[in-house]
C-alpha cells in the first residue's frame, strides 16, 4: 500500500471518527439538559464569585477588603463577603473490558456506549455547575469548561480504552465514578475502592448490565463465549442453569453493594433498556447528595 | 404389483423402506447441534455442571417423526394407487353414447367425467372411440357419419359438451352404424323412457357388449302453471317412484321496485310411490300477474322451470259504469257484453267516474259509448294513454249523436267521425245488414275467422282521409271501417264503431268479439292459447331457457310462426318467452300433457353408475404428508435447540398449522359473523364512508371522518366511535346515521341487491352525503356522470340547492355557506313548493324531516382530514382566508351531524316563544 493509498484511506477514517464525536457530546449535552441544575452554593461565606453578605470590618481585616461603598452609607466599615464556592474533582472511568461491547439485540446500545454517554452527561452536568472533570487515568488532570469535555469525548473515543482502576492515577480528594459491568475479577475493584476510601475518597460504583443478562432466557443446548471469544462454556440443558446463574449474580451485586456501603461509596445497576436519564439523576444526586 | 387393494407403479423403491433401520442408528448417533451464543456473564456460569442431559439424543419421537416422513417419501414416489383399474383390457373400437337431453343436466358434471374415465381407459388400451350425441341422432338421422377418433382428441373436446334444452325420441341408427368391427358400446342414459330406445338398443347390441350406466336418482319436471278459479295449479312429475322426496318450489318475479326475487316459497313433498304432486296456491292477483316463472329450488333442469306467460295473467279492466245498476236493463246495456266475454279472463273494476278509474291503475279502460269529457278528465285520460295504457271505446248513440270529432281530430279517438251515423240495415233502410270482411294480413286480427252469422245493422263512419286506411284493423264487407286504432305515446285507442251491446251489431254475441278482445290484449285467455288462437300471429323470443334452466335474454330473434308455437319445443323452437306486441307466450320444455317416466331397459341388460370409484393415485398426498412432517421436524428441533422465541414458537406452529390444513381437502366453511364494527356502531353514533374502490380516496375519506369526529368530540355533546368504512354491497348499512361517499369515475354502480338495500337505508331515515370532490363544476365530468349513475336506480325526490334558511344553516352553528376544500354549490331535497314563510317566524318551514341526500363536489373529507398527529392532512385556501375555510367546513360537518342526529328539531325550535307564550296563558 502506497503512502498515497494510506492517505486516502485514513481519511475517511478519521472522518468518520470525527463524525461520531458530536453527536456523542450532543447527545451527552442533551441528556445532561434534562436535569435542572440547583444552586451550587455551599450556603456559607467563603471562596467564590457571588456575594454572600456583609459584615463589619473587624480589626485584622485588610483594608482593601472593605467595601467603601457600603461603608460609605454609614458610620461603620463593612466588609463584602463572597459564598463560598469549591469546586470538586470528579473523575469517571469506564472498565475497558470487551465484555462491556455488548448488545443482546440490535435495537438496544452497547453497555460501552451507554456508559460513556451517561458518563459524558454527568461530566457536561458536572461541568456546568463548576466542578473539574476528567476521567481517571487520562491524559489530563480534571479541568473545567467546555474544552474538558470536548478533551474527555476526544479521549474516550480515539485513544484505547485501555486504563486500568488504579488509584495512582486518581487526584486527591476527586471522587471516582467507576462504570463497569463487574463481571470479570472483583479484585482490582475491591483493591482500588478500599485504597480510595483510605485516601477519603467518595465515589459511585455503576454497573451496567444487558437486559439479557438479567433475564438469561435460554434452552437447550447453547455453547456460551465471551465477547472476546476466550472463554466458552458448553452446556446441554440451558434452562437448568438459569436459577443458578441467577443466584451467582444476585451474589455479585450483593457483594458490590456490600463493598460500597463500607466505604461509604454508592453502587448502582442499571439496565442499557432503562433510559439513561433516571441514571443520570441517580448519579447525579448519588455525587451532590453526600456533600450538601 | 398390488397389496391391500393398493397398487403400485413403481414397486421397487419400496426395497428403499429396508433402510429405515439405518436411518434410525444415523439418527440416534448424531446428538443436535449446539447453538452459539455470546453472553458476558460467562464468567458467572464457568463450572456450573449440567445436572440432567435432555438434549445429549435426539428424542425417540423426534426420531419417529424423521422415519415417518422419510418412509411417506419412499412410499409416495412409489406412486401407490387406490381402487387400481383390474378389467380385462378391452380392445376393439368403443362408441360412447350419450343421453344429452334436458333430463340429464342434473348430473352433467358426473357425466362428464364418467366419460373422461373411460376416455382414461381406452386411450390406455389405444382403442377408437366415437362420441355420439344422442340430440344429434334425431337432428340429422341417416346423414351422422361415426367419427372414430382417438381417446384423448375426444377429451379435449369434452369440456364443450353441453346438454341441449329439449326432448325427443331417439333417431334411427342404421344408416351410420353399419360396422363389421367389433364395436363396444357404452350408452349414458338419462333415466327417462323415451321412444325408439329398444330399436336403438337392439341396433347397438348387434354391434357387440353394450354397457349401460345411468343414474339411479330420480328425474324431476314441472308442468305448465295452470288457473283454475283464481288459484294457481302446479303439477311436479318424477321419473321415478320411491321413498318420499321433499323439494321446494318457488316463484320468481320483480318484487315492486323491479328487482327480481323469489316472490313465493313453498315446501312440498312427493309420497312413497308417488310420481305426481298437484300443488294449488291461492295468490292474490297483484302478486300471480308478477310471476315470471316457476322452479323446483336447487334443481337446475330446463324441464324443472316453467315460464309464466298471459294465461297465469289477469289484465285489470276498468269499466265506466255511468249508468249504475238498473234492474231489467241489464241486457240493453252496453256493459253488459262487455262483463260477459271479461269475467273469466280479466279484472275488472267499475267507477262511475273517470279520475277514480284512472287511481285504479287499469291496463285497459272501456268506455262504452262516452262522448264528452271534462278538460280534467281529458288530461289525465291522455297522460294514462301516454304511459302505455289502452282506452278501447264503443260508439253509440250518444257517440253518433255527440257533434265530436268531426273537422279536427279529437285526441280520444283514433278517427274523425261523421256526424250522425250510419243505417245500413233495418227497417228504415234499404240495404241488408252487412257481414265483416276477412281480416287483412296487417290487422292483429288476422288470422280469426269471421263467423257467418255476425251482421252489422248501424255503425258510425269515419271520415275519410289520407291516413284512415292506416288506422282501420277491421272493415265492414264493404270497405267502411269498424275498427279503428291510433298510437297515442306509448298507449293507443281503439274504437270499434259499433255500440257495445246487440242493438247496432250482433258482434256482441259472437266468439269472434272475445278473440278480438284477447287479440287486442284486452284479456287474457284463462288457458294457454290454442294453435287457433295463434293463427297468422308471429312471435319473436325475448328469453330463451337453457338446458340448466338458465333464462337469458335474447336479442334480434327471428320471428316464428305463431301456430309453430303450439309444437313441442325441439331444435328449432327454444323454449322461452315470445312476445308480439303486448302479448306474451311461454313456450315451455313441458306441455300440460307430457309426463316423465323411467327407462324400461330388457331384463338381460343391467344399468349401473359408478362413476365415483375411480382409480385415486394417492402419492402426491403422501409426498405432501412427508413435506408436512418435514416442516414440523424443522421446527421441533429449533424448538429442541431453544431457538425459538416464544412469539417466534407460536408463529411457527401457526404456519405449520396453515401448511396442514392447505394440504388437507377439507374446506372449513367459514361462519359468516356480523362485522365487529357494525356490533360496535349499533352501540354508538358512528361515522361511516362508503368504499369508493379507489385506496387513496378511501384512505383520505377515513382520515376526514376522523378529524369531523374529533370536531365533535371537542365542539359538540355528540361523542362518535371512530369511524369506519362500509362496502356498500356487504355490510349492514342500518346502524349507521349517515354515510358520506366519495364518488370517483371509476366508483362500481351498485348492485341490484345493494341498491335495494341503500333505498331501505334511506327510507329508514338515513342520509348520504355524495361528494363528487370536483368543487362542484357539475356539467357533464365523467364523475357527475358517475354520480347519476350510482343515484338514479335510488329513486331520490327533487333536489335544489340548500336554501339559505334551510334547517342545515342552523342546526349547530349559523352558516351561510357549506364549504370544504372547494366552495361550491350543495344541493339537498328541494323544498315543497308550497313552503311559506309563516307569520312571526324567521324562516319557511322547509323540511319536515331530514333530507336523504346532501351532494356536492367540496371535498370536505379532505378539508376535515386529519394525520396521525392530529394536523390537517392538507392545505385548504391560503393563509388566514384557508383557515377560516377550513373551520367553516368543519361547522359544516357539526351541522350537518346534528341535523342528521335531531332532524327538524332546530326548525322546530322557532316555535317555542309562541309556545312558551301559550303556556302563560
Amino acid at each position: 500500500m502506497t503512502s498515497q493509498d494510506a492517505s486516502v484511506m485514513l481519511r475517511p477514517r478519521a472522518e468518520a471518527l470525527g463524525a461520531r464525536l458530536p453527536p456523542l457530546l450532543v447527545a451527552a449535552q442533551h441528556l445532561a439538559q434534562s436535569i435542572e441544575l440547583g444552586e451550587h452554593g455551599r450556603r456559607q461565606s467563603g471562596q467564590g464569585e457571588a456575594f454572600w453578605q456583609y459584615r463589619r470590618a473587624q480589626p485584622g481585616d485588610p483594608a482593601h477588603r472593605i467595601d467603601w461603598r457600603r461603608s460609605a452609607r454609614s458610620d461603620s466599615h463593612y466588609v463584602q463577603e463572597k459564598e463560598w464556592q469549591a469546586a470538586h474533582s470528579v473523575q469517571i472511568w469506564i472498565d475497558p473490558a470487551p465484555s462491556l461491547a455488548f448488545a443482546s439485540d440490535p435495537d438496544l446500545p452497547q453497555k460501552r456506549d451507554q456508559a460513556r454517554l451517561i458518563g459524558l452527561a454527568l461530566a457536561s452536568l458536572l461541568l456546568r455547575g463548576g466542578e473539574r472533570v476528567g476521567l481517571l487515568g487520562g491524559a489530563q488532570p480534571p479541568g473545567r469548561g467546555r474544552l474538558a469535555l470536548s478533551r474527555m469525548a476526544d479521549h474516550m473515543l480515539n485513544a484505547g480504552d485501555d486504563a486500568k482502576l488504579s488509584h495512582a492515577a486518581a487526584v486527591p480528594h476527586a471522587r471516582q465514578i467507576v462504570f463497569s459491568d463487574f463481571l470479570g475479577s472483583l479484585d482490582e475493584t475491591r483493591d482500588f475502592v478500599l485504597a480510595a476510601q483510605g485516601r477519603g475518597q467518595k465515589g459511585v460504583l455503576f454497573q451496567l448490565l444487558d437486559p439479557m443478562e438479567e433475564a438469561f432466557p435460554f434452552q437447550g443446548r447453547v455453547l456460551f463465549q465471551d465477547v472476546s471469544g476466550v472463554l466458552t462454556h458448553d452446556t446441554r440443558e440451558a434452562a437448568d442453569l438459569r436459577n443458578r446463574y441467577l443466584d451467582r449474580l444476585a451474589r455479585r451485586k450483593a457483594e458490590l453493594s456490600d463493598l460500597a456501603k463500607r466505604a461509604g461509596w454508592r453502587f448502582h445497576t442499571y439496565h442499557t433498556h432503562q433510559p439513561p436519564s433516571s441514571a443520570l439523576l441517580w448519579l447525579w444526586n448519588a455525587i451532590g447528595g453526600p456533600a450538601r | 404389483m398390488s397389496v391391500f387393494g393398493i397398487g403400485f407403479a413403481a414397486p421397487w423403491l419400496l426395497l428403499g423402506l429396508l433402510a429405515l433401520p439405518v436411518i434410525w442408528l444415523l439418527l440416534r448417533a448424531v446428538p443436535p447441534t449446539p447453538r452459539k451464543q455470546v453472553f458476558p456473564a460467562v464468567t458467572l456460569l464457568l463450572g456450573l455442571e449440567d445436572k440432567t442431559a435432555q438434549a445429549d439424543r435426539t428424542p425417540w419421537w423426534l426420531l419417529l417423526l424423521r422415519l415417518l416422513a422419510v418412509a411417506a417419501l419412499i412410499v409416495g414416489f412409489a406412486g401407490p394407487v387406490l381402487n387400481p383399474d383390474g378389467q380385462a383390457t378391452k380392445t376393439g373400437r368403443l362408441l360412447v353414447f350419450v343421453d344429452d337431453f334436458w333430463p340429464a343436466v342434473s348430473d352433467w358434471a358426473q357425466r362428464i367425467e364418467a366419460i373422461e374415465t373411460q376416455l382414461d381407459n381406452a386411450q390406455t388400451a389405444g382403442r377408437p372411440v366415437a362420441l355420439v350425441l344422442a340430440s344429434k341422432t334425431e337432428l340429422s338421422g341417416v346423414d351422422q357419419t361415426v367419427d372414430w377418433q382417438a381417446a384423448d382428441i375426444w377429451k379435449a373436446s369434452l369440456a364443450g359438451l353441453r346438454p341441449v334444452a329439449w326432448d325427443a325420441a331417439y333417431g334411427t341408427v342404421e344408416g351410420w352404424l353399419l360396422s363389421d368391427q367389433a364395436t363396444d358400446v357404452l350408452w349414458l342414459s338419462d333415466g327417462v323412457k323415451r321412444d325408439g330406445r329398444a330399436e336403438l338398443l337392439s341396433q347397438f347390441e348387434q354391434l357387440g357388449a353394450v354397457e349401460v350406466l345411468e343414474p339411479p336418482s330420480a328425474r324431476l319436471g314441472l308442468l305448465p302453471a295452470k288457473l283454475d278459479g283464481g288459484d294457481l295449479v302446479l303439477s311436479i312429475l318424477r321419473s321415478r317412484t320411491g321413498a318420499s322426496a321433499d323439494l321446494t318450489i318457488e316463484a320468481i318475479g320483480p318484487d315492486p321496485e323491479g328487482v327480481e326475487r323469489v316472490l313465493l316459497s313453498t315446501p312440498t313433498q312427493f309420497n312413497e310411490n308417488a310420481d305426481r304432486v298437484e300443488l294449488r296456491f291461492t295468490l292474490p292477483s297483484e302478486l300471480r300477474n308478477r310471476i315470471t316463472r316457476i322452479q323446483i329450488t336447487d334443481h337446475r333442469a330446463a324441464g324443472a322451470v316453467t315460464l309464466a306467460d298471459d294465461s297465469l295473467r289477469r289484465r285489470r279492466v276498468a269499466l265506466l259504469n255511468t249508468v249504475g245498476e238498473r234492474e231489467g236493463l241489464e241486457l240493453l246495456s252496453p256493459l253488459h257484453y262487455l262483463r260477459e266475454a271479461l269475467a273469466t279472463t280479466a279484472e275488472i273494476i267499475e267507477l262511475p267516474t273517470l279520475s277514480e278509474l284512472i287511481k285504479a291503475s287499469p291496463d285497459v279502460v272501456i268506455l262504452p259509448d262516452v262522448a264528452t269529457f271534462s278538460d280534467a278528465d281529458r288530461a289525465s285520460l291522455t297522460g294514462w294513454i301516454e304511459q302505455g295504457g289502452l282506452l278501447l271505446r264503443f260508439a253509440g248513440p250518444l257517440l253518433a249523436s255527440a257533434d265530436l270529432g268531426q273537422g279536427v281530430t279529437d285526441d280520444l279517438l283514433p278517427v274523425r267521425l261523421r256526424a250522425g251515423g250510419r243505417v245500413v240495415g233495418g227497417a228504415m233502410s234499404w240495404g241488408d245488414p252487412r257481414a265483416l270482411a276477412s281480416f287483412p294480413e296487417s290487422s292483429p286480427f288476422f288470422g280469426l275467422t269471421v263467423p257467418d252469422d255476425v251482421r252489422v245493422e248501424a255503425q258510425i263512419l269515419a271520415e275519410p282521409g289520407p291516413d284512415l286506411a292506416d288506422k282501420t284493423i277491421a272493415t265492414l264487407s264493404d270497405g267502411t271501417p269498424i275498427v279503428t286504432r291510433r298510437a297515442i305515446g306509448a298507449g293507443q285507442v281503439v274504437l270499434f264503431h259499433v255500440s257495445a251491446n246487440a242493438e247496432w251489431s250482433s258482434l256482441p254475441f259472437s266468439g269472434l268479439f272475445v278473440q278480438m278482445l284477447e287479440r287486442l290484449a284486452v284479456s287474457s285467455q284463462g288457458a294457454a292459447r290454442d294453435s287457433v288462437a295463434l293463427e297468422g300471429t308471429t312471435w319473436v323470443a325475448t328469453q330463451v331457457l337453457d338446458a340448466f334452466g338458465q333464462l337469458s335474454p335474447q336479442d334480434a330473434a327471428a320471428g316464428v310462426p305463431g301456430n309453430m308455437l303450439v309444437n313441442p319445443v325441439g331444435p328449432s323452437l327454444a323454449p322461452g318467452l315470445y312476445a308480439d306486441g303486448d302479448r306474451v307466450q311461454a313456450v315451455n320444455v313441458l306441455r300440460s300433457d307430457s309426463t316423465l317416466e323411467r327407462t324400461d331397459w330388457p331384463a338381460h341388460v343391467t344399468t349401473s353408475w359408478q362413476v365415483d370409484e375411480k382409480q385415486q393415485e394417492f402419492g402426491p398426498w403422501l409426498l405432501a404428508a412427508a413435506l408436512l412432517l418435514g416442516a414440523l421436524d424443522v421446527v421441533l428441533t429449533l424448538m429442541l435447540a431453544g431457538r425459538l422465541r416464544p412469539a417466534a414458537r407460536h408463529a411457527a406452529m401457526g404456519a405449520v398449522a396453515a401448511l396442514a390444513l392447505m394440504t388437507t381437502t377439507t374446506s372449513v366453511e367459514a361462519q359468516t359473523d356480523t362485522d365487529p364494527n357494525v356490533l360496535e356502531a349499533a352501540g354508538i353514533v358512528t361515522l361511516a364512508h362508503v368504499l369508493s374502490g379507489d385506496a387513496d380516496i378511501d384512505r383520505i375519506a377515513q382520515a376526514g371522518l376522523k378529524g369531523l369526529t374529533d370536531q365533535l368530540f371537542m365542539r359538540s355533546s355528540v361523542e362518535p366511535a371512530p369511524p369506519v368504512a362500509v362496502d356498500i354491497e356487504n355490510s349492514d348499512l342500518s346502524v349507521f346515521p349517515m354515510l358520506y361517499w366519495p364518488l370517483t369515475d371509476q366508483t362500481p354502480i351498485p348492485s341490484p341487491d345493494a341498491i335495494v338495500r341503500v333505498k331501505r337505508y334511506l327510507a329508514a331515515g338515513g342520509l348520504i352525503l355524495f361528494d363528487t370532490r370536483d368543487a362542484g363544476v357539475g356539467g357533464n365530468s365523467s364523475t357527475s356522470r358517475r354520480l347519476r349513475a350510482v343515484a338514479l336506480p335510488l329513486g331520490l325526490p327533487l333536489l335544489d340547492q340548500v336554501p339559505h334558511d334551510h334547517v342545515l344553516t342552523r342546526s349547530f352553528y349559523l352558516l351561510q355557506e357549506f364549504p370544504g376544500r372547494y366552495r361550491g354549490p350543495v344541493w339537498a331535497e328541494a323544498p315543497p313548493p308550497d313552503a311559506e314563510r309563516a307569520e312571526g317566524m324567521p324562516f319557511r318551514n322547509l323540511n319536515d324531516g331530514v333530507t336523504p341526500v346532501i351532494v356536492g363536489g367540496n371535498d370536505w373529507a379532505s378539508a376535515w382530514a386529519i394525520r396521525d398527529d392530529g394536523r390537517p392532512m392538507f392545505p385548504v385556501g391560503r393563509g388566514q382566508a384557508g383557515e377560516r375555510q377550513r373551520e367553516m367546513a368543519v361547522r359544516f360537518g357539526v351541522n350537518l351531524v346534528m341535523h342528521v342526529l335531531t332532524g327538524n328539531y332546530k326548525s322546530d325550535q322557532v316555535h317555542v316563544p309562541a309556545l312558551l307564550e301559550r303556556l302563560g296563558e
